[in-house]
């Protein structure tokens, strides 16, 4: 049986991110970046802020400047996240990429990368995706030429796309598949860029005959189908995670709403037909928040079932805050509607979270392939 | 210490448990104690007689009232090591999961002396006398009537929905005492021997078939009042202390132990296509029960590590109930797809089993109005943890 409860210190580094996010990036902070036009979607000084908390290296080992802290001390941040709708390059550059150079990457590039993303200095976008699906076949392709791999193809919604500092290419070699780190500046690398629904930046990526070196290609020439599975697992439950804090964060605007808005003379909360909707969220709410602790403890222990728990959570939450936030609009009613109330950027970043690393019928395919039925 | 105790328990379940007690439970053999308990395997006599003795059939009991007395986590240690080898529970009991907590709770010493003993013994069976044909969900507006005389309560009414009561020999109940009162403050809670003239039990049959249900008819019966637990018309917060119980005791009671895995089930029974279920819908749905599933798992789990650290059960239960009971209604649904044409076959061809879970896709539907209904838990969940008005 895992732990279920929570050590001192991640009670206190709780109550920080709760701090955090509250004072430094509340809600209204995702309207600004819209509402300006934001280019980089996100303030690099915040960034800064997180490094000098230690969080950029939370997954990051002692040697390499990190605080080794585990995904469940990183689950605590990303939810708090999640309730302001901060979003942060937490997924990419900490769950994503810190994760798998720890465990994949050579020395040396262990030595470069992983103290300049634990100092804040690197933000790192993942590039993997291709198409209109997660999880669709990779074509881009990387070939080895005179000691270069040139990259060749296109990769789908890269989010932090115009912060980064480098970028984390997937692409098919000659070896099966391979990840390889292309800087932000380098030549044939052609971007797309465009406004998500929510309001926050992203680009699609053309990749016209990139040349890099060898060494930019993360680890050895293995395969790295089983680090892109990790990668999957690492990143949709970073999501589920967020997605935890932001549909309980509807769920409680919801309810405080019900409690005060008056209609034929009461409260709306006294109708039964609006507390049986809410008390099933509430229960829904519960189970998604064991699944959310269970994959991110799985994800420290590199539990044998971690495919299973990492699909579990993001479908359920896939589910789940998709539910709370379309219940969020309708019992709010008509200022659910109107752009100047903050309950519809939850809508919209729930559709956004729902597709990316995985629907929930993909997961749902993902975690019955898992127990082979 | 604890690793001592664990070694203790752990050899004295080795010498103490007989072989056949450490195959899973069949259903005929099961052991529920009382004056007509047949034992239908012999050893399971032995079995609870000697977990009787040590107070393990109600481990955190206190040891004065014939429990265990261990501490919490003792009672973990011996569960997870009874997990380990296999141990059948050596007694259900409505008393140790419903009865025995109120009791501990409200009883006067008089009263625990008398009745706690023999609860751990397995010597007398009880069962719960709540429902009335006009009482359900609106469990208050229960019309049964106790009039004190003398020294005793003469009972007149009905009970209905009362499990178990034919082979019962004692009824814990809720009657009206106060008719003049409101309704919760006219209630009070009293035990009454069903070996006498004025009861009757009598079995209901339900769509599923046979049932452990019962009416229970009382006419002038008859009740001392010493009988009567905690304040004369004071029964009510004593029933709901109970209900608490009783719905975890039925997110436990769901549980089938015997049953091959749904998603196995479905794969020997169902078209595959590349060692998958060919029907993408079906497979969907079960993965999403499954994964449900899992989750409620694991969302128990979370709350018995809470409650360890001294979060209150209260409305929790509320949620265990209301979920548990949906998931085993979905997992009935999916099993008789499964099944297909032979899930249709009420007596006659097929087998035993298949027809077995043909009742229990029928029975499971009122799993979720047992023990207060989906919408009362909705209700007791809006209401104690959202505080909707």
């Amino acid at each position: 049986m895992m732990n279920w409860d929570m050590t001192d210190e991640e009670k206190l580094l709780k109550v920080s991110a709760a701090n955090f996010f509250r004072e430094k990036m509340p809600i209204n902070h995702l309207r600004r970046i819209r509402d300006t036009n934001d280019p980089l979607g996100f303030p690099r000084e915040a960034w800064q802020d997180m490094a000098s908390l230690g969080w950029t290296g939370i997954l990051i080992d002692e040697d390499h400047g990190g605080l080794n802290f585990g995904f469940r001390g990183l689950g605590l941040i990303l939810e708090a996240a999640g309730r302001q709708l901060a979003a942060t390059p937490l997924l990419s550059t900490v769950a994503g990429a810190s994760r798998l150079l720890q465990k994949n990457a050579n020395l040396e590039q262990k030595e470069t990368l992983l103290p300049a993303i634990a100092a804040g200095e690197t933000i790192i976008a993942l590039a993997h995706d291709e198409g209109q699906h997660h999880g669709q076949d990779i074509s881009t392709h990387a070939t080895l030429q005179g000691g270069k791999y040139v990259i060749q193809g296109r990769k789908s919604l890269v989010l932090d796309a115009a912060l980064a500092d480098q970028i984390l290419v997937l692409a098919r070699t000659d070896q099966g598949l391979g990840w390889f780190l292309v800087p932000h500046k380098t030549q044939g690398l052609q971007w797309e860029h465009f406004r998500l629904i929510d309001g926050r930046p992203a680009a699609h990526l053309s990749l016209q005959r990139v040349e890099v070196p060898a060494s930019a290609r993360i680890g050895t020439m293995k395969d790295a189908t089983a680090s892109y599975e990790d990668l999957r697992n690492a990143c949709a439950v970073g999501l589920a995670t967020e997605m935890l804090g932001a549909a309980t964060a509807a769920f409680e605007m919801t309810l405080a709403y019900l409690k005060e808005r008056k209609q034929f003379g009461v409260a709306i909360g006294t109708f039964q037909a609006l507390q049986h909707r809410m008390a099933n969220l509430y229960c829904e709410l519960e189970v998604s928040r064991s699944v959310v602790q269970r994959a991110l403890a799985a994800l420290d222990e590199d539990h044998a079932k971690t495919t299973v728990f990492a699909s579990l959570a993001k479908g359920k939450l896939n589910d789940v805050m998709h539910a709370v936030a379309t219940e969020s609009i309708q019992l709010h009613g008509g200022i659910g509607m109107t752009d100047e109330h903050n309950i519809g950027f939850f809508l919209k970043r729930s559709r956004i979270n729902n597709e990316l690393f995985g629907s929930a019928s993909f997961h749902r395919d993902r975690y019955a392939k898992a127990l082979e039925f | 210490m604890l690793q001592d105790f664990r070694a203790e328990v752990r050899q004295w379940l080795e010498a103490n448990c007989p072989a056949s007690m450490r195959t899973p439970t069949m259903e005929e053999e099961e052991v529920w104690g009382g004056r007509k308990e047949q034992f239908k395997n012999p050893e399971s006599k032995v079995w609870l007689e000697r977990m009787a003795a040590k107070g393990w059939t109600a481990p955190e009991w206190p040891k004065a009232y014939g429990g265990g007395g261990l501490k919490p986590q003792e009672a973990l240690i011996l569960k997870e090591e009874m997990q380990r080898l296999g141990c059948r529970p050596p007694l259900l009991s409505f008393g140790i999961w419903m009865l025995g907590p109120v009791l501990l709770q409200y009883g006067t010493e008089e009263q625990k002396k008398k009745h706690l003993p023999e609860i751990v013994q397995g010597k007398v069976r009880w069962c719960q006398g709540y429902s009335e044909p006009a009482a359900g969900s609106d469990l208050a507006s229960l019309q049964t009537r106790a009039e004190l005389v003398g020294d005793q309560f003469i009972i007149n009414g009905s009970k209905v929905w009362t499990s178990y009561a034919d082979s019962s020999d004692w009824i814990f109940c809720l009657v009206r005492t106060d008719p003049n009162a409101g309704k919760q403050q006219g209630i009070s809670f009293m035990l009454i021997d069903m070996n006498q003239p004025g009861v009757k039990a009598e079995p209901i049959r339900l769509i599923s078939g046979a049932s452990p249900f019962c009416e229970v008819f009382f006419s002038d019966a008859k009740t001392s009042k010493d009988n009567l637990i905690g304040p004369l018309n004071g029964g009510w917060q004593i029933a709901k202390a109970l209900l608490t119980h009783e719905r975890q005791a039925i997110s436990e009671i769901n549980k089938k132990a015997s049953e091959l895995p749904l998603e196995i089930q479905a794969k020997h029974k169902l078209p595959t296509r590349n060692g998958q279920l060919a029907d993408e819908h079906f497979r969907q749905r079960l993965a999403a029960w499954h994964m449900d599933n899992t989750a409620f798992e694991w969302t128990l789990e979370r709350e018995m590590s809470l409650q360890k650290a001294g979060h209150s059960p209260g409305a929790a239960s509320s949620m265990f109930k209301l979920y548990g009971t949906e998931l085993n209604k979905r997992k009935y649904e999916l099993m008789m797809e499964v099944s297909g044409f032979q899930s249709l076959i009420w007596e006659g061809a097929g087998d035993e089993k298949d027809r077995q879970a043909t009742r229990d896709w029928l029975r499971s539907k009122g799993n979720s109005i047992e023990g207060g209904t989906s919408e009362i838990q909705l209700n007791v969940i809006a209401k104690r943890v959202l505080g909707l008005p």
